[in-house]
């Protein structure tokens, strides 16, 4: 499949998450945007990586580890983001005993 | 014996600890202690330089290096001293009549509190000390250090009595004048160090023997340096245009004046001079300069010293015209002469000095000559080495002033018949004013007030003694340089400086010079008879005639000074703390703080505390660097 397929993907995902995070107000799908734009990023890393290794391939060279990188570093993300949401999940149920809401606008005494 | 060049050192080192040791334990220690301390040190750096001196006259002389100094990339500058004819000809002079002016002292302070009196000990050891390190100096660093130490001595000394404001305000005076010239000073040591790379005498000069008016060393590079320097000695030695400082330096204690404002401080700048002779005897424009400067000088100030009423203002004048004697004898490329005239004249200028110390002391610390008279009965002491030091400047033989003035008008006669008769008229001046002096202060009927009148008495044998032995020395001083045609063999002084100062052959008949001393002679006597027969019966009360006004107020060069240079400064100064200071400084930094304390307040809002405001400009920044980063920057 030519990378420009998973470029879109991840540009449309990316694009989701990003206005998700704008324009809503719930916390929990604030969260969930910003999972969907880690993950967008994620693919896009994977994609180029066997871009990376196909290409490596077809120069002849059988033994390449090329594009192994982007691999490792989805791995990384993916735990940076699983800690992430745990921690993220924790702040919004004691926001949520706090205020029994979890809308961020209620929460703008930052300016004090 | 050669060793005692390894202890030179320890000649300024003493007058330096004395320094400290009196100006460190002034509160503890008494005044014999004081006196005792001061007078010491110096008299045993004055044995020190007696044995160099009969070193270097049997012909030996050396560089002694300590350490190094300055060591910065290719520049070395040695702590090194420069014992050769010049320089133990003037560590002589500077430790014997400082000696002779410290005894003087520990008299002449007496009245002051243990600790004043330690504190002025202290000041004279610290200038003793500077002044020799100057003429130690066996390069131009270390001549500069010494250069300063005396400036600052000198300052610290005139306003000794720092009660009296009058008296600050002429410390101020003679440092700022000093500073004037010490940055031509500076700036041509600089010039030197860029242009040569070396500031020892020796390696200096050697480079100017070897590049002389080439690319490396051209004609102008010797005509700046040559003219700063100067004008660093017009600074110190009291020439036009910074000579009135000199005058106002009468503020500090007599002896202060004989020591430091006559014998030794201000005629650095003929050392400076003659030390650098090489160098002069190239660029003839300068020592053109230096003659036109010092024959101006001389005239001008004898003018003035004409009509002063102070007893040591007349004096201060009269140094500074004889300053100006020695300007033109540098002028004139007689080195030799100039260094002759600073010997004799320390001797007779130091003596004239301590008897008028002599004479205030005995009136109660009277000054005004017109209050005086008739002293001579009182003051027999006083009176006679007075008069031996008025005979000796005004240049009548056998005394030593006419030898030494005799070598410098016969050089500028060689040089230029103008500048003869000018400074002829001057050295007339100088017998007409040094007599005038006498006169009024010894002769005809005591003007002062009955108490004073009660008051006076000799001085003490600690005062007297010094006259004496600076008398005999006014008298024998100048024989050391009697010239040849008097009698065989003569010259010895510039024999003995020739190692330094090349000796000068000068091509003129006996005749013309038994007619120039003959004139001279001749001239002088007649002008002490008119001094004798105007003043001899001095009586007060009869206004001057405008002329005579217009030399009493120095013709108002200070006033002019005040007009064209210190005015303008000061209202310049003032326009600068009011406009420049307060609204164009202050306001750039108030406006500083304003505009930050603005433009909070309008960004203040843009912290609503809305999350998804923070998001939305966190998004559109990054949308911007991206921007920034794809798009422009390329």
């Amino acid at each position: 499949m030519p990378i420009n397929y998973y470029l879109f993907l991840s540009l449309a995902l990316f694009t989701i998450g990003m206005v998700g995070v704008l324009t809503r107000r719930n916390a929990i799908i604030i969260f969930m945007c910003i999972e969907l734009m880690l993950n967008a990023v994620n693919l896009l890393l994977v994609a180029f990586s066997k871009m990376h290794y196909q290409a490596a391939l077809e120069a002849g060279q059988l033994a390449t580890q090329a594009g192994v990188e982007g691999q490792l570093f989805v791995f990384f993300i993916m735990v940076v983001a699983a800690a992430e949401v745990s921690v993220g999940l924790a702040i919004i149920v004691m926001m949520y005993r706090n205020v029994h809401s979890v809308d961020i606008n209620f929460l703008n005494r930052l300016k004090h | 014996m050669q060793d005692i060049f390894q202890l030179a050192y320890w000649i300024p080192l003493l007058p330096l600890l004395g320094a400290l040791i009196n100006g460190l334990g002034r509160q503890y220690l008494n005044k014999t202690a004081a006196g005792l301390l001061g007078s010491g040190t110096v008299l045993g750096s004055f044995v020190l330089s007696l044995l160099i001196f009969f070193q270097v006259k049997a012909g030996h002389s050396e560089v002694v290096t300590y350490f190094n100094f300055i060591d910065v990339a290719s520049l070395r500058i040695p702590f090194a001293f420069q014992l050769d004819a010049l320089s133990s000809l003037f560590l002589l002079i500077i430790t014997g009549v400082g000696f002779l002016i410290h005894v003087y002292s520990t008299a002449y302070m007496h009245e002051e509190s243990s600790a004043q009196f330690a504190r002025y000990f202290s000041y004279l050891n610290l200038f003793v000390f500077s002044m020799l390190l100057l003429v130690m100096g066996a390069n131009y660093v270390i001549l500069f250090m010494g250069w300063e130490g005396v400036g600052l001595c000198s300052y610290l000394l005139i306003g000794y009595w720092f009660k009296n404001p009058a008296y600050t305000a002429a410390a101020n005076k003679a440092f700022i004048m000093n500073r004037i010239g010490d940055l031509a000073f500076l700036v041509a040591l600089f010039w030197i160090i860029t242009k040569t790379g070396v500031v020892s005498f020796q390696e200096f000069f050697n480079f100017v023997q070897q590049h002389q008016f080439t690319e490396k060393f051209s004609a102008t590079d010797i005509t700046v340096i040559t003219v700063l320097f100067f004008i660093g000695a017009t600074g110190k030695s009291a020439q036009l245009p910074l000579y009135t400082w000199l005058p106002d330096a009468m503020a500090g204690p007599t002896p202060v004046s004989a020591l430091i404002h006559a014998a030794t401080m201000v005629t650095a700048g003929i050392y400076l001079i003659a030390r650098s002779n090489l160098l002069y005897s190239l660029a003839p424009h300068t020592l053109h300069l230096i003659s036109w400067v010092g024959l101006l000088t001389a005239l001008l100030a004898a003018s003035i010293a004409v009509a002063q009423n102070d007893i040591k203002k007349v004096l201060a004048y009269s140094t500074v015209s004889q300053l100006g004697f020695m300007f033109l004898a540098l002028g004139t490329g007689a080195y030799g002469a100039a260094v002759f005239h600073v010997m004799t004249h320390a001797f007779f200028k130091a003596l004239l000095f301590l008897g008028s110390g002599s004479v205030i002391h005995a009136m109660g610390g009277e000054q005004d000559i017109r209050n005086m008279g008739g002293l001579s009965k009182k003051l027999r002491i006083t009176y006679l080495t007075f008069l031996i030091g008025c005979i000796a400047i005004a240049g009548i033989p056998p005394f030593s002033g006419f030898f030494s003035k005799d070598a410098i008008l016969l050089s500028v006669f060689l040089h230029s018949p103008l500048q003869y008769v000018v400074a002829l008229f001057a050295a007339l001046l100088t017998a007409f004013y040094m007599f005038r002096l006498l006169f009024l202060t010894f002769s005809g009927r005591f003007r002062g007030t009955q108490e004073q009148a009660h008051h006076v008495h000799e001085s003490p044998l600690a005062m007297t003694l010094p006259l004496m032995v600076l008398a005999v020395l006014s008298i024998i001083g100048g024989w050391v340089g009697i010239p040849a045609v008097l009698v065989p063999d003569a010259e010895a002084l510039s024999h003995f400086l020739s190692p330094v100062i090349p000796m000068q052959s000068h091509i003129v008949s006996h005749e013309t010079e038994y007619a120039l001393m003959a004139l001279s002679t001749g001239l002088v006597v007649a002008m002490v008879g008119a001094a004798w027969m105007r003043y001899r019966n001095y009586q007060p009360g009869k206004p001057a005639p405008a002329f005579i006004q217009l030399l009493e107020n120095k013709w108002y060069v200070d006033e002019l000074y005040q007009k064209l240079i210190v005015r303008p400064l000061a209202l310049l100064a003032a326009w600068l703390r009011t406009v420049v200071e307060a609204k164009g400084i202050d306001g750039l930094v108030n406006g500083v703080g304003r505009a930050v304390q603005y433009s909070a307040r309008q960004l203040r809002f843009v912290q609503s505390g809305q999350v998804g405001l923070y998001v939305l400009l966190m998004v559109l920044s990054m949308a911007l660097l991206l921007i920034v980063q794809f798009f422009i920057r390329k």
